[in-house]
């Protein structure tokens, strides 16, 4: 148990000092500015928007560039922030089927309706090191303007297998969703609730859990239907003014997955699917967080609990959270000098009390 | 399914001036020339809404998280009443939008679609078209190769 204790404030503050000295680091070379990590580093912006759970990337490179480049500490500094801000109300549920993708990619169609752009992808790089970045920063030409922009629209792929019945249906009741932010999470959890705390999950946690699933651990050989990227307008209904207007655009990372599935006693063989959507790109999120997801539906599905961790939406849902962990995982650094002090004397005692039984030599 | 997509004049004119960056809305803005008498109803105030998704991209709503927003009431010396609710925490930004609201259902609308609107609308479709052609560029024809087998 953690007991407060008082004093250390001249050497908090001197640690304090150090911290902003160190973040700055040598003075030679050039500061950075917030600005330059939003549109520099934007694959981390994007993470700690998606696992703080704001949108907001200027806030996300600032909170980058305060905690080091340490993108918990960060999405921690969100979390905080985002707690001192009044909430205006939801939007509406966001229509992915009007995305202006930047990247629309299908594992299981070659010849997908709207076609498939690769966008700005690490896809098919070799990753070798680019020593070229390292000199400078120059930008290849593009090719753009000899590219004839398409208007073709790009609905969803899994809609076809919908069409046909091959794939199971998703429920549409028009209810609120639950909300683990103004509501403690409590089991069993409705999907909208499990939906919500994977897209906020930590990503390393829930690519482990995904590849679990992958390896034989509830295995439900999910196939990438599409995965589609790019920015969606959202819309809220405005009560001053009586209709809704489009509040602003996210960028979003969207990956359905289309997973076997036997039947059960209740349904026939069709397919089922697994879902992620997350802010900003995030593609190994958003597809870990399908895996996730369509694993954590065995109950309704009327599968078996094979007893796999990805299958435990307790284990799942309240180890998920990086933020929840790191802060009880940290606090045991903090002093604990009362509590250790008791286990110091029982392990003396208990020591003493062993010596005193020991029969003679 | 929701209703379809805002389309009076109004609503389009609102999630223009929501999406615009407060750079390219203050340039347009001074560019006006015009300092209306108004009084603030409320804000410019800074918070959040909470983003929705659909299980499964069709189904039902799920939170996603929240974005940041900043919203704006004013009445203009006429007694018009202009709101704003924007992408961000830009309080400048917010009180901009709610005067263009505001303008535009007055006899003022004309000159502010000319110098505000049109030139926002503009940028907008410049970058949309830029970045469908850089997508456009990346377009991939996959094939698949017969097996040697037999």
């Amino acid at each position: 148990m953690y007991v407060a204790v008082k004093g250390g404030e001249r050497a908090i503050d001197a640690a304090h000092d150090w911290l902003a000295e160190e973040r700055r680091g040598d003075l030679s070379v050039a500061e950075l500015s917030v600005a330059q990590i939003r549109e520099q580093l934007s694959l981390a912006v994007n993470r700690v928007m998606a696992e703080g759970s704001l949108y907001d990337p200027d806030l996300a490179a600032l909170a980058i560039k305060q905690a080091r480049g340490d993108l918990i500490e960060a999405v921690f500094l969100i979390r905080a922030y985002r707690t001192t801000l009044p909430r205006f109300g939801p939007s509406r549920p966001v229509e992915t089927e009007d995305m202006v993708c930047d990247r629309r990619v299908s594992a299981t169609f070659k010849d997908a309706p709207g076609g498939q752009v690769l966008g700005p992808t690490f896809d098919y790089t070799h990753r070798l090191l680019d020593f070229k970045l390292a000199a400078d920063g120059a930008v290849p030409e593009g090719d753009e303007e000899r590219a004839e922009a398409s208007a073709e629209a790009m609905p969803h792929i899994m809609d076809f297998l919908a069409r046909e019945g091959l794939v199971q249906r998703e429920e549409v009741s028009g209810q609120m969703p639950p909300d683990l932010t103004r509501t403690p999470l409590e089991l069993p959890a409705e999907r909208a609730l499990r939906l919500q705390s994977l897209a906020r999950g930590d990503e390393g946690f829930l690519l482990g859990l995904a590849y679990s699933t992958q390896r034989g651990y509830a295995r439900s050989h999910a196939f990438v239907a599409e995965l589609r990227v790019g920015k969606v307008a959202v819309e809220m209904d405005i009560p001053e003014l009586g209709f809704a207007i489009e509040i602003g655009e996210v960028e979003l990372t969207e990956c359905e997955t289309v997973n076997q599935f036997q039947g059960s006693k209740t349904e026939p063989p069709q397919f089922t699917r697994g879902y992620g959507l997350v802010f900003g790109m995030s593609e190994r999120k958003a597809i870990s967080m399908a895996l996730v997801d369509r694993a954590l539906r065995w109950k309704e599905l009327g599968e078996d609990n094979v007893g796999a961790p990805a299958q435990d939406e307790e284990f799942v849902l309240y180890h998920a959270d990086n933020i929840q962990a790191s802060g009880f995982l940290e606090h045991i650094k903090l002093p604990h000098y009362v509590d250790f002090q008791s286990e110091l004397e029982l392990i003396r005692k208990l020591r003493r009390e062993a010596s005193e039984e020991e029969p003679p030599a | 399914m929701s209703d379809p997509a805002p389309h009076t004049d109004r609503q389009t004119w609102m999630s223009l001036l929501a999406k615009t960056r407060p750079e390219a809305l203050a340039a347009v803005w001074g560019a006006l020339d015009l300092t209306p008498e108004h009084a603030l109803l409320r804000g410019p105030e800074i918070g959040t809404v909470m983003v929705q998704g659909r299980a499964g991209a069709v189904g039902d709503g799920f939170n996603l998280g929240e974005m940041t927003i900043t919203r704006c009431s004013v009445q203009l010396g006429c007694g018009t009443v202009g709101h704003a609710y924007v992408q961000g925490r830009d309080k400048d930004k917010a009180l901009q939008a709610a005067l263009v609201d505001g303008l535009m259902q007055t006899d003022a609308a004309p000159e502010v679609r000319r110098v505000v609107l049109q030139p926002l609308a503009e940028q907008a479709e410049q970058r949309r078209s830029k970045r469908a052609a850089k997508t456009a560029a990346t377009k991939v024809e996959f094939f698949t190769l017969m097996r040697g087998e037999d």
